[in-house]
């Protein structure tokens, strides 16, 4: 019963919303699911934050290895929820200007809005920011000439990259014939991008395609159970 | 007597003069022209579509400065500009229904800015009979006449999205080679299945991390359930789960979705039962960090640098963080298969991974572990469709070569209708159509 019930839901909502996309009269369907789901996923945003919380006190209270960043952790995130639903810092509505909390709890100058422009958004630029030196240590190592393969693709990659700067023209003013353009780095790149990157990426894009639909019918079908704990 | 006089004689003067000022006063301005009126307007019953929305169209004014046939917008007089146009409609019918008094006279329902030409209204209601109208109106305000649309118009609903009828094709005929290798391997008839290397690696994965007695790292990617890749995901975490918990290793799974942590648990709880090892399963090691991706990442990465799990395992929807967290799996010497239908991303895994699985391959691991007779059927069907696909493209590139040979001026020619017809109708959404029909008319068909 714990499996079938959701299993059943799962096809029949699978083949309802399969229909829907056909269908002119179901087509707000979709709409109703995905506000089911919402409806969902706020209530297990609630067994997530349990989960963490939970995780992070047994960690402080065992004084486990690295303890002091739970602690943290959790001083954050209740701080972060006391601010955010007593709208810290957040002027009353104009329209509703006897009730304290009726602003905007995102309101600019406000603390929860502090906390996001200020901690939030500098901590993601600084991780997002990480990624430059990570795809130079992952193209250094691509890049190493060890076979045929790998030459091509270090070949392609210096050309794309001369390609993509003034060098790629630089390179060759003054000296390459007119009938021999094409040869220019710049002109290489859009040739390389255009007709063998994007004839793989499609032909990438085609089979996930098929991949998606496959594994959707296995799973409208209850062929493939395995995402219910079942094989 | 004398005073009386003198009021006479300033009346009398004051009189004249009011009157001589009357006669010499300079006439009236005339009214500024109004713009000139839009024309040709059409409306329609939106096609493929429930009834709730009818297609307005028009001719632009022949003073809107926007209108490609006014040849001579720099010379419009500025008054007659146009500024805006405005859609008016009224209740022709309310097919038995009551009808509001303002529903039956003109009331303004659009206003379009100067060089728009088209508005869709979806304030309508199915059955009912509609009159439209629409004017041009200046920056000063003034209207011109009404351009008036010839008969109603009563939106209807199609039983079926025609325009989606080549996609319905297609999936029927997908679903027919997938139920008919499904039922072929039922039959009991063996199915060969190309050796996927990166599947086969998971085993040694997980066996390299039990050897070195540390643990399994498996990331479903940051999308959340609702998402065919995170599901993907959760397949191969079950039969990665059941091999741990066969092997002895510890699996952890960092989750970025609440939901996906209830789903994971569920299916790793289930691996390990199946295993028959319920007793080693431990539900905290499935656990939620946050949904902000980069914090996830910091969280993730974080775990690694401390931990070192000897195998690293991301089966999922990733994005920018894919690199993050495959570098860092790289740098600690774990051993790393990764799995993903983010076509952007494969490189990056490529680059760093021991092992990927490239878009479908991905979405096959969950038939390929599982080594069922019926999933494998699926596979097989999945093949066929490719085999499907290929053959338009093949059939594609023909027409193309020869529309491109037999092309001239005045005539397309059979190859670049047919390969309009392939790219417009069949991979497009122009529906059943009619082979050299051109582009679609909105007015088509209802059916």
């Amino acid at each position: 019963m714990k499996r079938t019930v959701p299993l059943f839901i799962a096809i029949v909502a699978g083949f309802v919303l399969l229909i829907a996309n056909f269908i002119p009269y179901a087509e707000g369907w979709g709409l109703t699911a995905q506000e089911w789901f919402n409806i969902l996923a706020v209530g297990a945003m609630v067994l997530g934050g349990g989960n963490l919380i939970k995780l992070h006190l047994m960690k402080v209270s065992g004084q486990r290895k690295g303890w002091g960043y739970s602690g943290v952790t959790i001083v954050c995130f209740f701080g972060t929820i006391i601010i955010g639903m007593s709208k810290f810092g957040v002027h009353p509505n104009a329209l509703y200007p006897d009730y304290a909390w009726s602003g905007y709890y995102l309101e600019s100058g406000s603390g929860l809005w502090w906390i996001y422009q200020h901690m939030v958004v500098p901590l993601t630029s600084m991780m997002f920011a990480m990624l430059a030196f990570y795809v130079a240590t992952a193209a250094f190592r691509a890049f190493r000439a060890k076979n045929t393969e790998a030459t091509l693709l270090l070949v392609t990659a210096g050309v794309v990259l001369l390609g993509r700067t003034y060098a790629g023209v630089w390179l060759f003013e003054g000296w390459l014939p007119e009938s021999m353009l094409w040869l220019r780095f710049d002109n290489l790149t859009v040739w390389i991008m255009d007709v063998p990157n994007t004839a793989g990426t499609r032909a990438i894009t085609i089979g996930i395609a098929l991949g998606v639909v496959a594994t959707s019918l296995r799973i409208l079908l209850g062929v493939d159970r395995s995402y219910l704990g079942q094989d | 007597m004398r005073i009386r006089t003198s009021f006479l004689t300033v009346f009398a003067s004051f009189a004249i003069a009011i009157v001589a000022n009357a006669q010499t006063a300079t006439p009236e301005p005339e009214p500024a022209p109004a713009p000139v009126p839009p024309t040709d307007l059409v409306v329609a019953d939106t096609p493929d579509d429930a009834g709730n929305s009818v297609e307005v169209d028009w001719q632009l004014s022949g003073t809107d400065i926007f209108n490609p046939l006014n040849t001579d917008a720099k010379d419009t007089d500025p008054e007659q500009i146009v500024a805006v146009y405005q859609v008016e409609r009224k209740v022709a019918d309310g097919n038995g229904d009551v009808v509001s008094e303002e529903e039956l006279n003109w009331r303004q329902v659009s206003e379009s800015g100067a060089g728009e030409s088209h508005w869709t209204d979806r304030s309508v209601k199915r059955g009912w009979a509609y009159d439209y109208r629409v004017c041009a109106v200046d920056n000063q305000g003034d209207k011109s006449p009404w351009c008036n649309a010839q008969g109603s118009v009563s939106p209807t609903m199609q039983m079926f999205n025609m325009s989606k009828a080549w996609l319905a094709i297609w999936m029927i005929l997908f679903g027919a080679f997938i139920a008919y290798f499904i039922n072929h391997a039922r039959s009991g008839k063996k199915l060969w299945v190309r050796k996927i290397a990166g599947l086969e690696a998971i085993d040694e994965a997980v066996g390299r991390a039990t050897e070195m007695g540390r643990p399994v790292l498996f990331v479903t990617g940051i999308q959340d359930i609702n998402e065919i890749q995170t599901l993907a995901g959760l397949t191969v975490l079950s039969r990665v789960a059941k091999t741990a918990a066969e092997y002895g290793a510890q699996i952890e799974v960092p989750t970025c979705r609440s939901l996906v942590m209830a789903a994971a648990r569920e299916t790793v709880e289930a691996a390990y039962l199946a295993a028959g090892a319920p007793d080693a399963y431990q539900p905290d090691r499935i656990h939620y960090l946050t949904d902000e991706q980069f914090a996830f990442v910091a969280g993730v990465t974080g775990y690694m640098v401390r931990e070192e799990p000897a195998a690293c395992i991301y089966m999922g929807g990733f994005y920018a963080e894919s690199l993050i967290l495959a570098e860092t799996g790289n740098h600690i010497g774990a051993i790393q298969v990764a799995g993903t239908a983010m076509p952007s991303q494969l490189p990056f895994f490529v680059a760093s991974c021991d092992y990927t699985l490239i878009g479908e391959e991905f979405f096959a691991a969950s038939a390929y572990l599982s080594g069922d007779p019926l999933q494998i059927g699926s596979l097989k069907g999945q093949d066929y469709g490719k085999f499907l696909s290929v053959l338009v493209l093949v059939i594609g590139i023909f027409f193309a070569t020869i529309g491109s040979m037999t092309e001239s001026d005045t005539d397309e020619g059979f190859g670049t209708s047919a390969l309009d017809y392939i790219s417009n109708n069949i991979l497009g959404s122009e529906g059943l159509g009619s082979f050299g029909g051109g582009d679609t008319d909105i007015e088509g068909d209802d059916s």
